[in-house]
């Protein structure tokens, strides 16, 4: 219903409401706004230590370091910067195309289509939680997100836009002109690439999730949980199946490079992930540990999204090491040692699941703007699935 | 199991081992002196003092009540039931279950009568007999068997003590404390471990003493940890003895400041069990101490003997078996310290790699101690007592005795930050309540504006109702009960609300009511 909505909203809005467009002054949600109007991250996780400040532990573990100190402004600009087609060399793909938040922050697809209907290699991951992560993209190749938006910005199958289109056209669009000096006030009148990225990287690190009903728990609520759900957690931590050994609390990943062993799809070449990148053989078919947070919002799952349901990705671990993999890529991948043969039951594998899915919350679900700077409608061309559902329901209205 | 150990330098060896050799037998250059004379005597990190009883400042407290569990009563009800501080005595019977304490200073204690023990039975089907989060915890006097995965495995619990539990095949670890500070592990009895029997993983501030580990695959290992002492422990028949590693693509990327001394370490034979693509499966059969990429790290005192690969060995990331290289992780052991031990009968079954070193280095005799790839800094206080290969670089230790250092376990049990009430209200108050109410705006709940007018000076109420909202206005959703919170904090965040001024901004209502 609510999507139907939005695409309503999307052909119908009125164009010269751009003109109107202003930045809020106020901090999203978990952020307080300090008196030299950076927008400063609180939660409740604050209260603990980790050790060495690499925030992976137990139940009561400090977070990783993160970044915030972002003003409202540049936060806001960044969100309508997200939004807006203009960013795609054709004016019709947003960032929000690939990384919808109805869909988690991804898009709800195996891989991605970017510009011409495109295809990608890689899933696309969900952007919760990117204000405490370090690495950037399933091979870890970017440290910042600044340097990590570059990619798809300029890949031609991605967004397709360049470096010099992308500056043309906002230091042409008076509105954003006007945006971009008010979210950067002692910079220069043209919009710079530098301002572009980091608009962006402050509404990124805005996305914050921490208040599922596994936090609950968390912090010392035993009711918040059921029996399932909490038989669910004692396997995953448990060294059986050792599911928290890399995805480990509090934000439910390491950062590490790990080489599990999932094969590509039929007739798709291997990919070496961070083996390529680093030149680092024993990475081979190696790929960042991505946070479970909000995983159950966004299946498929894998770099190559081969797997449809949690429960498939579940299963795939407790199948044996290097199960999916033909004979010459055994001899070729040094898979880590956490990868074994748990022999988890079916049924451990369905409380698993369940306490996946306590790691679901988004609350602080940013507005996807009205309108846009640049008059065009926001978000562009849809994930699929939402356009699916879109269509579908359409019709039988 | 891989015996790919060394194997990388050997071709290297082999072309240069003779003119090496040659080199190193022309020359008679003084040794250095390494180390400072004083690294044990006034280590900053050596906390407590000899006289202080180790346990001092680990396990709980005892300060609350006891619940007692008899045979056919389950533990985690107890544990359910308890509150910090309690104590939770479980008598002699078998119990099949899984154990897991998500609190703060609890006494988990066995009854030990005319020789009955309390049992943990996991029937080779439970995965974990106890999992403990929480600070403070001990776990004594149990007899736990047929787990898959751990006798007790601990996940960033601080000040833990693990202590006089026997642990029989219980799967890949037998005691695991990972991520914690300050704990002390003694007097366990641990055999049948696929993996290594105590393994401290990512540790700070770790005492291991007087256990007993046998027909494990590692017997006690010190992994990515920092400041610990493993002493005193009998180790035998044991694939490997004592291992000190650095594991590479953890996030803790340290071994240092391990002080291996006094054990008996011997007869560290048993044939390697270990499962495939672990890392103990590249330990070789007949190891007694294995340091890899481990720093700092001095043995002393002894007793290692009966060892038929090597007594110990110093290694690199790049020579170990299985071992994937992390660009975050130093991979070599540096200044290691060997001092005054006593050492027989090791290395006379070397593995292939260690023959062909012997071959080159023309070393006939068993072999005691083995240095494979680059170890700077690293000292040896007397080596014309043992047989050694590959410790020329070797100097001579500047300090003979770790005397000094009794243990470093901290004087007080390593406690959380100490945050007011007033600075949780605010970490509730933005993570939480942010999310539906902002200072003067209506976002899905009333401004905030508006609450301080209702509640001005009744944090206490405003507490209360945060516990059990009722529906109070036509135009808004009910707001769901945050009766998660304790009651402390539910206080704390009220009061925080009532005298906040700031402000913070909305979700979109759109997203996040189902209009």
């Amino acid at each position: 219903m609510r999507i139907f909505f939005a695409f309503f909203c999307l052909f119908a809005w009125p164009l010269d409401l751009a003109a109107n467009i202003a930045l809020s002054d106020r901090c999203p949600p978990g952020f307080e706004l300090t008196p030299n109007n950076q927008c400063q991250l609180h939660s409740l996780y604050d209260q603990y230590n980790s050790l060495y400040g690499q925030g992976v532990g137990g139940l009561k573990t400090a977070l990783p370091s993160r970044r915030d100190g972002f003003s409202p402004q540049q936060i806001d600009l960044g969100r309508l910067l997200f939004f807006d087609p203009l960013l795609s060399g054709d004016n019709t793909l947003s960032c929000a195309s690939c990384h919808h938040p109805a869909l988690g922050f991804a898009d709800g697809r195996a891989t991605p289509l970017g510009i011409n209907g495109a295809s990608n290699h890689r899933a696309a991951p969900s952007l919760w939680n990117m204000a405490f992560l370090t690495r950037f993209f399933w091979d870890a190749r970017a440290t910042s997100l600044e340097a990590q938006m570059q990619g798809p910005l300029y890949s031609p199958r991605e967004m397709g836009t360049t470096p010099a289109a992308l500056l043309q056209k906002l230091n042409s669009n008076e509105s954003y002109k006007h945006l971009f000096s008010v979210a950067f006030p002692n910079a220069n009148q043209h919009i710079t690439l530098d301002q572009i990225y980091a608009a962006v990287a402050a509404f990124e690190t805005s996305l914050v999730s921490l208040n599922s009903r596994y936090d609950r728990y968390a912090h010392g609520h035993q009711d918040a949980l059921s029996d399932t759900e909490i038989a669910g957690l004692n396997i995953f931590r448990s060294f059986v199946a050792r599911c928290a050994e890399c995805h480990t609390p509090p934000l439910f990943t390491n950062q590490q490079i790990a080489v599990i062993g999932v094969a590509e799809p039929m007739g798709q070449s291997f990919d070496y992930g961070a083996g390529t990148i680093f030149n680092n053989p024993s990475w081979k078919g190696g790929f960042k540990v991505p946070s479970l947070r909000n995983i159950a919002r966004t299946a498929p799952y894998m770099h190559n999204g081969v797997f449809k349901s949690l429960k498939e990705a579940a299963q795939f671990y407790t199948n044996g090491r290097g199960h999916a993999l033909d004979t010459e890529r055994k001899k070729e991948l040094l898979l880590h040692w956490h990868i074994w043969e748990p022999n988890l039951t079916d049924e451990e594998l369905d409380q698993l699941v369940a306490f996946m899915h306590t790691l679901t919350d988004e609350q602080f679900t940013p507005p996807i703007p009205k309108a846009l700077p640049s008059g065009l409608p926001p978000i562009g061309v849809l994930p699929s699935p939402l356009a699916d559902t879109l269509t579908s329901k359409h019709l039988k209205n | 199991m891989s015996n790919k150990l060394f194997a990388v330098l050997i071709s290297a060896g082999l072309l240069v081992g003779g003119f090496w050799l040659g080199q190193h037998l022309a020359t008679n250059s003084p040794v250095a002196l390494v180390g400072d004379a004083d690294r044990y005597t006034s280590n900053a990190a050596a906390r407590i003092t000899a006289g202080t009883a180790l346990d001092a400042s680990v396990g709980a407290s005892g300060t609350g009540t006891t619940i007692d569990v008899f045979n056919g009563e389950s533990i985690q009800a107890a544990v359910k039931r308890a509150s910090s501080g309690d104590i939770i005595r479980v008598y002699p019977g078998t119990y099949q279950e899984t154990v897991y304490i998500d609190k703060d200073d609890i006494w988990l204690t066995g009854v030990i009568q005319r020789g009955h023990w309390p049992i943990l039975e996991g029937n080779h089907t439970l995965n974990d007999a106890i999992l403990y989060s929480g600070n403070n915890i001990t776990v004594e006097n149990f007899r736990i068997t047929h787990y898959k995965g751990n006798a007790i495995m601990g996940q960033a619990g601080n000040n833990f003590l693990i202590r006089n539990n026997h642990v029989i095949d219980t799967g890949v670890y037998g005691i695991f404390p990972q991520l914690g500070k300050n704990g002390l592990i003694e007097r366990n009895i641990l055999s049948g471990i696929e993996d290594a029997a105590i393994y401290v993983g990512m540790c700070d501030n770790i005492h291991v003493n007087n256990n007993e580990v046998f027909e494990n695959v590692a017997g006690i290992e010190i992994e990515n940890t920092r400041h610990a002492i493993v002493e005193n422990n009998k180790v035998y028949n044991n694939t490997g003895g004592i291992l000190a590693f650095i594991t590479p693509g953890l996030p803790i990327k340290t071994t240092y400041d391990v002080i291996i001394r006094n054990n008996f370490i011997s007869d560290n034979n048993h044939v390697n069990f270990g499962a495939p693509g672990s890392i103990v499966a590249g330990v070789p059969s007949g190891s007694g101490i294995v340091v890899m990429a481990a720093d700092q790290v001095t043995i002393e005192g002894n007793i290692i003997t009966n060892n038929k690969n090597v007594g110990i060995v110093i290694t690199d990331h790049q020579s170990f078996a299985n071992i994937s290289l992390d660009p975050e992780s130093d991979p070599n052991s540096d200044q290691v310290a060997i001092l005054n031990n006593v050492m027989f009968n090791n290395g006379y079954q070397p593995i292939n790699e260690i023959s062909a070193l012997k071959l080159v280095n023309l070393i006939k005799n068993d072999v005691d101690i083995v240095n494979v790839g680059t170890s700077a800094d690293s000292c040896i206080l007397d080596p014309g007592k043992y047989v050694t290969l590959g410790l020329d670089d070797y100097g001579r230790c500047n300090f003979s005795d770790t005397h000094g250092t009794v243990s470093y376990l901290l004087p007080e049990p390593a406690e959380p930050h100490p945050f007011t009430d007033t600075e949780k209200g605010k970490m509730a108050y933005y993570g939480i309540c942010t999310g539906c109410h902002a200072y003067n705006v209506r976002m899905i709940g009333p401004p905030v504006q508006i609450i301080q007018a209702l509640y001005m000076d009744n944090p206490e109420g405003l507490a209360d109702y945060i516990a059990k909202p009722i529906k109070k206005r036509e135009d808004y959703p009910e707001m769901p009960a945050q009766n998660y919170l304790s009651p402390e904090l539910r206080l704390a965040v009220a009061k925080f609300m009532l005298g906040v001024d700031n402000q913070g901004q909305f979700n979109d209502p759109a997203l996040n009511q189902n209009p």
